[in-house]
């Protein structure tokens, strides 16, 4: 594999970059491979990758129904944080934000990774002391959390609207520095790159039709490029999870929503952090390119659609002008929807199933994108080890029933309305 | 938008419904014994199909009435509503 450097992009300017190497194959389905991954998305193309060089298995393929990257790691806002309050949230996810801070060097490709700092909004005592537990908490985990007054507040986002008589006034916020941004899509590349170098095959363009599950064990899987034999099948699969599992009956505590966001045209810099606006449904940050990037929350009914429609755009963007006066005069450049698996808790499910050599993972809910290099790392030692590894034991699929569930945000099983 | 026909008010704007979830899922019967499977499945587990999907929806900012509706959730299409009464 051709090494990314400074020589090689003088190097290949001589030649007018046409002498590039492909980042990855396109091969043909082998008839056998030790594991398929099912979704080359973020999750799936890191379970790869963390498979061949973690564990030292190579002879893995990696399906994808349209192309790589086209999902929801192409449709997600790029946020990176780890400022939960459970335990089982936060290691998992710090443990991920380790990796992101040398993934770029890790995959030799520049993932934009950008420690700017995601600070929550507080608009009230009740709140601002909740977030003092929150930031507690993840200080008890090793995670930096700072809980930032008013005053503090208004010099890390002065165009704010700090007055005292709107309905949501600033009380103060959480801030978690080392939270902020990557650039999605260089994740997904960087990621398949690695892979396929070490031997992964990525078949895009092939769809999963089916399993052949004998006496509760997979034997392989079939697809609209043929058969392919296999003892150990892992699903990325995110909102489609459900539509794979119906095939060997599986049932899921999870249902597929329509999430939205959008970018304004690019302006200036003026906002150095990711902001979250809860109380209003809103969270923004400014791209490099200087675009707006904003999101918040769910249409509100199951959808498989990958798009939405203008009355959440209408109220997210309402909330944000509330917040943000500024934004008013801005004109919007794209939105668009992703399909989110929202589980009935809010967390995820990393696990193996009751078919042997099947392994799930899924429920990201809105969180998915964060949590790629801890996700596939967690996966992939499932996967090899044919167990669950203590970072993603508490993401079980049996917590449903034993009752140990991960609520973060403490609103029940209507995943719509959190 | 989305245009949701109301069993009882007819045709309205999205913005004036609330999402009720699957339709299906049915509350065990009082002082009946029941497995922890079964409870499982009533609180946690929904239907979640790519197509024709049974829903509830509740006319929240109108009647105030819940209803039933079939809906593909490829397309977002309505495909039928009925009162809660009525077979979909």
């Amino acid at each position: 594999m051709q090494k990314y450097s400074i020589f090689s992009l003088i190097k290949n300017a001589f030649s007018n970059h046409k002498n590039w190497e492909v980042a990855w194959k396109d091969p043909t389905p082998k008839k056998e491979y030790d594991v398929v991954i099912v979704g080359g998305g973020g999750h799936g193309l890191a379970t790869a990758y963390y498979l061949a060089k973690t564990h030292n298995i190579t002879k893995v393929a990696i399906l994808e129904k349209g192309w790589i990257g086209g999902g929801n790691v192409g449709r997600n806002t790029t946020i990176l944080r780890s400022n939960y309050m459970y335990d089982a949230n936060n290691l998992f996810y710090e443990f991920g934000m380790n990796l992101w801070k040398s993934l770029s060097q890790e995959l030799n490709y520049n993932v934009m990774y950008s420690p700017r700092g995601i600070i929550n909004l507080a608009h009230s005592d009740a709140q601002m002391r909740v977030y003092a537990r929150r930031g507690n908490s993840m200080r008890l985990n090793g995670i930096d959390a700072i809980l930032l007054g008013r005053k503090e507040l208004k010099k890390f986002i002065p165009f704010a609207d700090f007055s005292s008589d709107c309905r949501f006034p600033i009380f103060g916020g959480l801030l978690q520095p080392s939270g902020g941004t990557a650039r999605h899509d260089a994740v997904a590349w960087g990621y398949a790159r690695q892979a396929d170098s070490m031997g992964v095959d990525i078949i895009q363009h092939c769809e999963v039709t089916g399993f052949d599950v004998v006496n509760g064990k997979i034997q392989g899987i079939r697809t609209s490029k043929g058969e392919i034999k296999t003892k150990k099948v892992g699903l990325c699969v995110a909102g489609n999870t459900s539509v794979l599992t119906e095939k060997f009956n599986m049932h899921l505590p999870i249902e597929s929503h329509i999430l939205q966001a959008c970018v304004s045209e690019p302006i200036k810099p003026i906002l150095d952090n990711v902001v979250t606006f809860g109380a209003g449904h809103f969270y923004c940050s400014q791209s490099d390119k200087g675009e707006m990037v904003m999101g918040g929350d769910l249409d509100g009914y199951n959808s498989y659609a990958q798009r939405g429609n203008l009355p959440t755009i209408q109220h997210v963007l309402t909330e944000g002008v509330a917040m943000f006066p500024y934004l008013s005069r801005l004109k919007m450049l794209r939105t668009w929807g992703g399909i989110m698996d929202m589980s009935m808790d809010g967390s995820p499910i990393i696990d193996k199933t009751h078919i042997d050599g099947v392994y799930l993972n899924c429920g990201w809910c809105y969180g998915g994108f964060k949590a790629i290099p801890a996700s596939g790392w967690t996966f992939a030692y499932t996967i090899a080890q044919d167990r669950v590894h203590e970072l993603n034991a508490p993401f079980n699929l049996n917590r449903f029933s034993s009752g140990n569930l991960i609520d973060e945000k403490g609103v029940g099983t209507k995943t719509w309305i959190g | 938008m989305l245009e949701i026909k109301c069993p009882y008010c007819g045709a309205r704007p999205q913005v004036e419904f609330a999402y009720g979830g699957d339709a299906t899922v049915k509350r065990p019967e009082l002082n009946k014994e029941i497995t922890d499977q079964e409870w499982d499945n009533f609180v946690y587990y929904r239907k979640n199909p790519r197509g024709k999907h049974s829903e509830l929806w509740h006319h929240i900012s109108g009647c105030r009435q819940w209803f039933k509706a079939q809906r593909d959730t490829t397309t977002h299409q309505f495909i039928k509503t009925t009162k809660l009464s009525e077979e979909v």
